[in-house]
């Protein structure tokens, strides 16, 4: 008997020890690598606290707590108040693909940077709805605002404002965080509020909300949005990318998939914007760290919490995680904003503007 | 005295009497102020006149393009005979033409319908009619033939339309006026000029912009920065593209007139840019020191580069100046040249009298010829380049009388009655508008009482004139107090005038832009409707009568013509009741306000009414004024 047991205990070793050494030596989910560069003031950035960043081909804008940064042919040049910008502090920024016109949106206004010159829309001189634009998106002649005030839009060809706040949408909170704007679907964040969609054809309002209420409790996960306090959203190949402070949610229109830092590779609940690569690929920007995920498994890139020095966390499909050695991380691990550019990345985080070279 | 000698000495004084008339016709066809219509008395008749207003050859050289802005036509010469080939007919007010670099098109923007036409040359037919911007008032096809681009005076703004179909595919943010351009040689950039400042700080020096666009890819890549300057009309670049040059108002607004010093209310010059001025801009003057040359529009520069040609509308010349003797001027000598009124003398060879109201010009092929659309005189002036004199004047056919109206717009668009020929009613009000700039015009000291220019369009039954409503009508309007201000000079007979003055209230609203094609409202719109009528505020307190929007701005051209105090006095004005302003096209109008303080109609309440004397608007929300301000629009 105790022969046979130690039989069994023998054998169950075996099979522990072969799948322990098969998880040691499984190779990690094959991620993106990238070495960055990145930019300080040391550099020539005009701020290193970035808010946003937006590629235009070979042109890099930076929006930063001090001006609207402008990187062309390895120089920066510095856009401010002096030069028409509405406010220092720039929160966001978007480009008009027909025209080449950049819209930033700033603490004290919206401002439009035209062939180096700059218009300014306040809410005293325009029909802007308020001075503080957190987010700003373009879709054909409309420019779609999200304001400390609700939304509003901008058509250019008219010239005509239309607001849009609790008189008019299901928006409750009008703290309008993030906004992106495509020919079908118009997506609003709304801190407090959830997700405010509008339909270009119908021009009807509707609504996505948490099912669980205000709570920060998840009772219904994978069965709406994750939160009430949106922070961005990105709307890509018919699927909805949604940021909170209290995780992440991916929409294709019929079906909600939560993502929390206990059953995924996010490093944080806590993010500050998510962009859409497609359907099933985005780019998390966290306070904890830049996070990739590719449908299945994650990455993560950032200075590591504890010593500061560069790393990269990959978890696969099971849930394994492997840590991959590193020379180069973004610039800090608070990540506001990000863009591509090819296979390139560039993070905007609170302490420099980062480039991420695809090694691989 | 023997019949004998009496019959010699007749025949004497009838040689000398008929060389003298023949030596006066010489010198009046020389002068070219006889050519064209034949007066014979002024008629009260409304009449269409053609006014030529530019001029192009067929790239064969062998037909002339008369685009004539009067009657709505595409006038087609033979470029030999001058005889008429065709008259197409294109929309409204036709304010520019172009052809396609192959020549088979011809491109005509018709102003007023806010359309192009595109006419066959092989047929001479108009084949299709596009929609464009607001007011579009030139327009140029890319070498490609992939895009055409059409400047929008009213929309601000350069439509690229798909060259083939006429589908609109965007619009480029240009200066405030966009409204001519001209390409570089190799086709590559076009450069965009604005008959309007842009809106800037109150009370700041005009800053105009030449817009550059890159055709290939159909973007603006550069503004070049017009400092001082207000209208800009012709742009022209020299055939190697080394020189470009744009006409220029370059006004002295900032100060009173009464203390202007080296020059007058405008001094009229040119802006030089491109490698042969180092790539920067470089302004120089066309003025001289007690002769001006009044509203510069159309700029030619000879195909050798040897020489310049400047139409002044409001002078009724061509300035013609060496190219060499100019850039070695500019070269050899420190800018700025603007304020030097002795600067002409060095590069100005020529002054050619044509007709009235010169605008635009072209070269014959062999650049021997150069013609000059005469707008005010049907006629087109043609000068021999060899010797800058007018070697004959085209007529345009039209009516041959001249009406009241016509010489009332003659009266307007002229500087001849101005001290020194400084300038004319046009300057101010750019083709029977505004100039989006305001003024110190008074002897009062400096910036003292200053006033925005308004719009003169519908001005008929709008009095009193003036912020301060001191004008109880047009004749003194227009009259004394032009003279005593403006003119600084008594000119005017009692005829010329009521001739003025009468076309002063003839002149017409352009279409309102805002309004929908059946003049319904749109939501937005009604809203705001009911906002300006309303008699009660948000909080159901009655608004007093004289603090409602409809009573002070009532009636169809929305004023009551009666002055309040809306509590926009500044520490500045010596008045605080001011004339109520008509709300005609007030959405074109910016800036606001007696003194042009408010930037945009918002600022109008948000910023210049915290006590709620200019209207009941402190209740309001955003979305409300936003309505309020859609509705105005409309007017």
């Amino acid at each position: 008997m105790m022969k046979y047991a130690l039989k069994k205990s023998a054998m169950f070793l075996a099979a522990a020890l072969l799948g322990l050494s098969a998880r040691a030596f499984a190779a990690p989910p094959d991620m993106p690598h990238y070495r960055f560069e990145n930019f300080t003031t040391a550099n020539g950035l005009p701020n290193d606290h970035v808010y946003a960043v937006l590629i235009d081909g070979d042109r890099i804008w930076a929006g930063t707590d001090d001006g609207l940064g402008l990187y062309e042919n390895h120089h920066w040049k510095t856009f401010t108040t002096k030069d028409g910008l509405a406010h220092r502090a720039v929160l966001s920024l978007a480009l008009d693909k027909r025209t080449g016109d950049v819209w930033a949106g700033t603490m004290g206004g919206l401002s439009r940077i035209s062939g180096g010159r700059i218009d300014s829309f306040t809410q005293l001189n325009s029909g802007l709805s308020n001075n503080v634009v957190y987010g700003v998106s373009i879709d054909g002649e409309d420019v779609w605002v999200a304001t400390a005030a609700g939304g509003c839009r901008l058509n250019l060809r008219t010239g005509q404002w239309a607001l849009y706040n609790e008189r008019d949408t299901p928006m409750v909170e009008i703290w309008a965080y993030g906004v992106t704007a495509t020919p079908t679907k118009v997506y609003y964040a709304v801190w407090g509020s959830g997700v405010l969609e509008y339909d270009q054809k119908t021009k009807v309002w509707d609504k996505y909300e948490d099912p669980d209420g205000e709570t920060e409790m998840v009772l219904f996960k994978d069965q709406g949005l994750i939160h009430e306090i949106t922070s961005s959203v990105s709307y890509v190949d018919n699927v909805l990318w949604v940021s909170t402070y209290f995780g992440d949610s991916r929409y294709d229109g019929r079906y909600w998939h939560n993502f929390l830092t206990k059953d995924s590779g996010l490093p944080s609940n806590f993010t500050n914007n998510v962009k859409g690569v497609d359907a099933n690929h985005a780019w998390f920007c966290t306070d904890r760290g830049l996070a990739y995920y590719d449908g299945v498994n994650w990455a993560v890139y950032r200075p590591s919490l504890t010593t500061g020095k560069p790393e990269m966390i990959v978890r696969d499909a099971q849930g394994h995680v492997t840590q991959v050695a590193v020379t180069t991380a973004p610039a800090h691990n608070y990540v506001n904003n990000i863009d591509f550019q090819g296979g390139d990345i560039w993070v905007a985080t609170s302490k420099g503007l980062s480039h991420g070279i695809l090694q691989r | 005295m023997s019949h004998v000698l009496r019959s010699r000495l007749r025949a004497c004084l009838a040689t000398v009497l008929m060389a003298t008339a023949a030596v006066l016709f010489a010198v009046a066809l020389w002068n070219g102020r006889t050519a064209g219509a034949v007066v014979t008395g002024r008629t009260g008749d409304l009449l269409t006149y053609p006014s030529p207003l530019e001029v192009l050859f067929s790239p064969d050289g062998g037909r002339l393009y008369v685009l004539c802005n009067g009657s709505d036509e595409v006038r087609v010469l033979d470029a030999a005979t001058y005889a008429v080939i065709k008259n197409i007919e294109v929309g409204r007010v036709p304010r520019g033409f172009s052809l396609s670099p192959d020549g088979k098109r011809l491109f005509v923007t018709n102003s007023w319908d806010d359309t192009l036409s595109v006419i066959d040359t092989g047929t001479l037919d108009v084949t299709a009619t596009w929609h464009v911007g607001a007011e579009p008032s030139s327009v140029m096809e890319d070498r490609a033939g992939r895009h055409l681009f059409v400047a929008n005076r009213i929309s601000n703004d350069v439509a690229v339309l798909n060259a083939q179909t006429g589908a609109e595919e965007k619009r480029l943010v240009a200066g405030r006026g966009a409204s001519y351009m001209t390409s570089s040689p190799d086709g590559s950039r076009l450069y965009v000029t604005h008959v309007y400042p842009n809106l800037a700080e109150h009370r700041s020096v005009p800053e105009s912009e030449m817009t550059v666009i890159d055709t290939a890819r159909a973007v603006v890549v550069d503004r070049i920065p017009q400092h001082g300057i207000a209208g800009v009309f012709h742009v022209a670049i020299s055939a190697d593209g080394r020189l470009g040059a744009a006409a220029d108002l370059h006004p002295k607004n900032l100060v009173p007139l009464a203390h202007l010093e080296h020059g007058g209310a405008f001094e009229d010059t040119l802006t030089l840019f491109g490698a042969d001025v180092g790539n920067k801009t470089v302004e120089v003057p066309l003025d001289e020191l007690e002769r001006y040359v009044a509203r510069p529009f159309g700029v030619a520069i000879s195909p050798d580069k040897s020489r310049m040609y400047v139409t002044s509308s409001g002078s009724e010349i061509v300035t013609v100046i060496d190219v060499p003797r100019l850039l070695g001027y500019v070269r050899t000598h420190r800018a700025p040249f603007v304020q030097d009124l002795s600067a002409s003398a060095n590069y100005v060879v020529a002054r050619v009298a044509v007709g009235r109201d010169p605008r635009g010009m072209a070269f014959t092929h062999d650049g021997r010829r150069l013609l000059v659309a005469n707008r005010l005189s049907d006629t087109i002036s043609v000068i021999d380049t060899r010797t800058n004199r007018v070697a004959s004047t085209i007529e345009i056919a039209g009516p041959k009388q001249l009406s009241v109206l016509r010489y009332g717009e003659q009266t307007f668009y002229t500087a001849r009655y101005s001290f020194q020929g400084q300038i004319g009613c046009a300057n101010c009000h750019i083709d029977s508008t505004f100039d989006g700039l305001e003024w110190d015009l008074e002897p009062d000291g400096f910036g003292r009482d200053i006033v925005d220019n308004r719009l003169i369009e519908d001005l008929k039954d709008t009095d009193p004139y003036k912020w301060n409503g001191g004008n109880p009508n047009l004749p003194t309007e227009c009259g004394p107090r032009t003279e005593l201000y403006f003119w600084r000079s008594e000119n005017y007979d009692d005829l010329t005038l009521t001739d003025l003055v009468t076309y002063m209230r003839s002149l017409k609203p352009r279409p309102n832009r805002w309004k929908l094609p059946g003049y319904e409202l749109t939501a937005a719109q009604e809203r705001g409707k009911e906002i300006f009528e309303r008699k009660v505020d948000k909080f159901g307190a009655p608004i007093p009568l004289t603090n409602r929007c409809s009573y002070c701005h009532s009636g169809p051209k929305g004023t009551n013509q009666k002055s309040f105090d809306v509590g926009t006095k500044k520490a500045t004005d010596d008045y605080a009741v001011m004339d109520t302003p008509q709300l005609r096209n007030v959405a074109l109008t910016a800036p606001y306000l007696h003194d042009g303080s408010a930037a945009t109609l918002e600022e109008i309440w948000t910023v210049y009414n915290p006590a709620d004397k200019h209207g009941r608007t402190n209740d309001l929300t955003k979305d409300e004024l936003n309505d309020l301000i859609e509705y105005l629009r409309t007017r």
